[in-house]
C-alpha cells in the first residue's frame, strides 16, 4: 500500500453478478436518546460496490449510525432504504437476512463457541432447519448442516485464520484471530453490504495495510459494498472512494478523501479552531 | 517452551474434541441396555424401584429445565408450573374428574365403563407436552425484554400463580357442577397407564412404570442431543453468550427464546403427567415453589448446560431424596440415640450437599466443555445492559458506550 494513498479509482468490479444490487441509503436520520441527540439529520449513500468511510472524533455518533443501519436502534426520524426496500423499522435479524452484516468495535464473538461455530451462526439466516427439522434431522437438514460447517471452514481459511485454531473456543483466540473470525462470521451471512466498525483497532501498521488490501479484495471478489468506521487516516485515505465526516452527531463534510482531508471544517473538528 | 505448551494444549483440545462423539455414543448404548435390564435385579415392588422411577422422572424434568437455563441461559424459577400443568392434564383427561363427560379413547375395559374423560396415557403425555409448550410461550412473552435476574422474578411469579390457581381451582366452575381443579383435596382415582397387551399398571409391580418413564427419558434425551448440535441449539447458545451479536447475525430473538421455553416446558409437562398417574393423585399441595429450586439444583449439580450432567443431577438428587434418605438411612439418627428421622431434616441435608458441591466442584458432576473452559479461563464476557433510551426506541439491549460512541 502506498504511504500517501491517493483515492483509489473506482473501477467497477468485473464479476458483479448480483441481480438486484442492494445499495444502502440513510435519508436524513436522527436518533435521540431522551434529550440527547446522538445523530442529527444525517444522510449517507452507499453506491454499489464502493467503499465508504465514516470518520469523526469520539462521540460523533458513528456507531449509533451503524446501530440504526443494522436495526439495533430505530431512528427517531428519517428513513433507511436497502435497495428498494424500506428497512427503517425492520428487526436486526431481518435486516441481516436482507443482506446487511456487520462487525463490532469491541469484538463481540460468542466466547464459549468455537471459531467454526461462530461462523456457522453467521449463516443462521440462510438456513432452514426449524424445531422439528433439528430434532428429526431428515437428510436435507444433515446436508444443510454439513454444507454450513464446510462453508464456515472455507471462510475462516479465506480470512486467514490458521487451521490449527478452527476448533478452538473464540475466547481462547488471539486478538488478531478474533478479528478474523468476526469478519468471517459477517461474511457467512452472505451480505451484499458489509459494515465494519473500526476493523483496524489494535492492529500494527503492517496488519492495517493487509486489511486494507483485503477490503478491496472483498469488494471485488464478493461484490460487496462496504461502509467503514475508521480512525486510521492512512487506511481511510487508502481504501475509500468516499468519506463522510460526522461531528457531534451532524454530518460536516462528505466527498472524496483528498478533498475531505483539506476541508477546514474537518480540520477544525479534529484539531480545534485555530485563531 | 510456550510453543511446546501450545502444542500440548492444541493436542488436548483435539482429543477433547474427538472424545465426546465417541463418548456420548458409548454412554448412550450402555445406558440403554443397563436401563432396560435394571428392574430384573430388584423385587418388583421394592423401595429401590420406587426410588428409581422417581429419579428417572426427575432426570426428565432436569433435562427440560436444562434447555431453558443451561442452553438458552434464561433463569427459570417457576418450572414447577409445568409439573402442575402436566399433572393436571392427566387429572383432567385420565380420571372421572369431569364426571358429566363420557369420553374414552384406547383405555382399559374398566375405565371404559366409568364416567369422565379417559384417554390413553400416550395421548395424555402428548397433550401435556403440547399444553406446557403453549404455557411455556406465555411465560416467555413477558420476559423477552428482561435480563437474568428479572427473568427469574417473572418466572417465579408465574410458578406461584399456577400453584395458586391449582389450590383455588376448586372454586372455579367450568360448567355442569364441575370445577377446574380439586385443590388440596386432590383429583384421585386417576387412571393407571394401560396398553393393549399389558393391561393396567399396578403398584404391586413397578417394572412397567419404570419402563414407561425410562422410554420417556430416552425420547427426551434424544431430542436434547439432536437439538444441541443443531441450528436451533447453536442459536440458543449464541443468545446466551451475546444477545446483541446474536440478533445482528440474523437470529430472531423472540422466536428463538420462546422455542427454548416451549421445549423445556414440554418435557416438564410429560414428567408431570407421569407423576400424576404414578402418585395416583393430582393434588395442589404437590406444586410448591421449593420444587422449582429442587429441579434447578439438579441442573446445577449436574453441570449447567450439560445434557449428561442434567441426567446425572436428576438421578443423584432423585435417589437421595426418594431412596437413600427415606429407605436406607432414615433410622440412622436413632442408632445414635437421637429422636428424629432423617426425612425430617432432608432439606438441611440437601443444603449441606449443595454447599459442599459448590466448594469442591462448582462446574457440576459432568460439566459441559464450554462451561468448564469458561470457569477455568475466567472469561469475562461483557454483560449487556439496557442503554439509556426511552421505551420502544431500542429493539435490543446494548451495553453502555456502544450507543454513544
Amino acid at each position: 500500500m502506498s504511504a500517501a494513498g491517493g483515492p483509489v479509482p473506482s473501477t467497477a468490479p468485473a464479476m458483479a453478478a448480483a441481480p438486484t444490487p442492494a445499495v444502502l441509503r440513510a435519508e436524513r436520520i436522527t436518533k435521540e436518546f431522551g434529550g440527547l441527540v446522538a445523530v442529527e439529520d444525517v444522510s449517507v449513500d452507499l453506491p454499489e460496490h464502493s467503499i465508504v468511510s465514516l470518520i469523526g472524533p469520539n462521540g460523533a455518533g458513528k456507531t449509533t449510525l451503524f446501530n440504526m443501519l443494522t436495526g439495533l436502534y430505530r431512528p427517531t426520524r428519517g428513513r433507511i432504504v436497502l435497495g428498494d426496500r424500506d428497512i427503517t423499522r425492520s428487526r436486526p435479524d431481518v435486516i441481516t437476512g436482507y443482506g446487511v452484516a456487520r462487525t463490532f468495535q469491541n469484538i463481540r464473538l460468542f466466547g464459549a463457541m468455537t471459531a467454526v461455530e461462530n461462523v456457522m451462526i453467521g449463516h443462521h439466516a440462510r438456513m432452514r432447519a426449524g424445531l422439528f427439522g433439528s430434532i428429526l434431522r431428515p437428510p436435507w437438514v444433515s446436508r444443510e448442516e454439513r454444507a454450513t460447517r464446510e462453508r464456515a471452514r472455507e471462510l475462516l481459511a479465506y480470512v486467514g485464520l490458521p487451521r490449527t485454531v478452527f476448533d478452538r473456543l473464540a475466547a481462547q483466540l488471539s486478538y488478531g484471530d478474533q478479528r478474523r473470525v468476526e469478519l468471517a462470521r459477517a461474511l457467512a451471512a452472505e451480505p451484499s453490504v458489509l459494515l465494519l466498525d473500526e476493523p483496524t483497532a489494535g492492529m500494527n501498521p503492517r496488519e492495517s495495510a493487509e486489511l486494507t488490501a483485503f477490503m478491496r479484495r472483498l469488494r471485488d471478489e464478493r461484490a460487496l459494498t462496504i461502509l467503514l468506521i475508521e480512525h486510521d487516516m492512512k487506511v481511510v485515505m487508502g481504501v475509500s472512494e468516499r468519506v463522510t465526516v460526522l461531528d457531534h452527531g451532524r454530518k460536516i463534510a462528505e466527498g472524496e478523501p483528498a478533498a475531505v482531508r483539506t476541508d477546514p471544517r474537518v480540520i477544525e473538528a479534529y484539531l480545534g479552531k485555530q485563531d | 517452551m510456550s510453543a511446546f505448551l501450545d502444542a500440548l494444549r492444541a493436542r488436548r483440545h483435539t482429543l477433547a474434541q474427538r472424545l465426546p462423539r465417541w463418548w456420548n455414543r458409548a454412554l448412550a448404548g450402555t445406558l440403554i441396555v443397563f436401563g432396560i435390564v435394571l428392574p430384573f435385579f430388584f423385587p418388583p415392588d421394592s423401595g429401590f424401584m420406587n426410588g428409581t422411577i422417581i429419579a428417572v422422572a426427575y432426570a426428565v424434568m432436569s433435562l427440560g429445565l436444562n434447555i431453558v437455563v443451561g442452553f438458552a441461559g434464561l433463569l427459570d424459577l417457576g418450572y414447577v408450573a409445568f409439573y402442575a400443568i402436566g399433572a393436571y392434564s392427566l387429572g383432567w383427561f385420565g380420571s372421572g374428574f369431569f364426571f358429566k363427560l363420557h369420553i374414552h379413547v384406547l383405555v382399559s375395559p374398566v375405565a371404559r365403563t366409568l364416567p369422565g374423560v379417559h384417554l390413553n396415557i400416550v395421548l395424555i403425555l402428548i397433550g401435556a407436552a403440547a399444553l406446557c409448550a403453549l404455557a411455556g410461550m406465555l411465560i416467555g412473552l413477558p420476559t423477552l425484554r428482561l435480563r437474568s435476574d428479572y427473568i427469574a422474578i417473572v418466572t417465579l411469579a408465574f410458578g406461584e400463580i399456577i400453584a395458586t390457581v391449582a389450590v383455588n381451582g376448586q372454586s372455579v366452575p367450568v360448567g355442569g357442577g364441575m370445577t377446574l381443579t380439586a385443590g388440596n383435596l386432590g383429583i384421585s382415582a386417576v387412571d393407571a397407564p394401560y396398553f393393549p397387551g399389558t393391561g393396567s399398571f399396578t403398584l404391586l409391580d413397578l417394572r412397567p412404570w419404570y419402563w414407561l418413564i425410562f422410554a420417556i427419558l430416552l425420547l427426551v434425551l434424544f431430542v436434547n442431543l439432536r437439538l444441541r448440535d443443531s441450528r436451533l441449539g447453536r442459536a440458543w447458545i449464541a443468545l446466551r453468550e451475546d444477545e446483541v451479536a446474536a440478533v445482528s447475525m440474523g437470529i430472531p430473538l423472540v422466536k428463538t427464546k420462546l422455542l427454548a421455553y416451549s421445549v423445556g416446558a414440554a418435557f416438564g409437562g410429560m414428567a408431570g403427567a407421569f407423576f400424576g398417574t404414578y402418585y395416583t393423585e393430582v393434588n395442589a399441595s404437590q406444586f410448591a415453589f421449593g420444587f422449582s429450586i429442587f429441579i434447578l439444583a439438579m441442573v446445577i449439580i449436574g453441570g449447567l448446560g450439560s445434557i449428561w450432567g442434567a441426567v446425572a443431577g436428576g438421578l443423584t438428587l432423585g435417589y437421595i431424596n426418594n431412596y437413600i434418605i427415606p429407605d436406607v438411612l432414615n433410622d440412622l439418627p436413632s442408632k445414635f440415640g437421637l429422636h428424629f428421622q432423617l426425612t425430617q431434616v432432608e432439606f438441611g441435608i440437601f443444603g449441606i450437599l449443595l454447599v459442599i458441591m459448590m466448594l469442591l466442584r462448582p462446574q457440576g458432576l459432568i460439566p459441559e466443555r464450554r462451561r468448564q473452559i469458561e470457569m477455568t479461563a475466567q472469561i469475562t464476557a461483557e454483560d449487556a445492559q439496557l442503554a439509556e433510551a426511552p421505551e420502544g426506541e431500542v429493539t435490543v439491549l446494548l451495553p453502555p458506550g456502544e450507543g454513544a460512541a
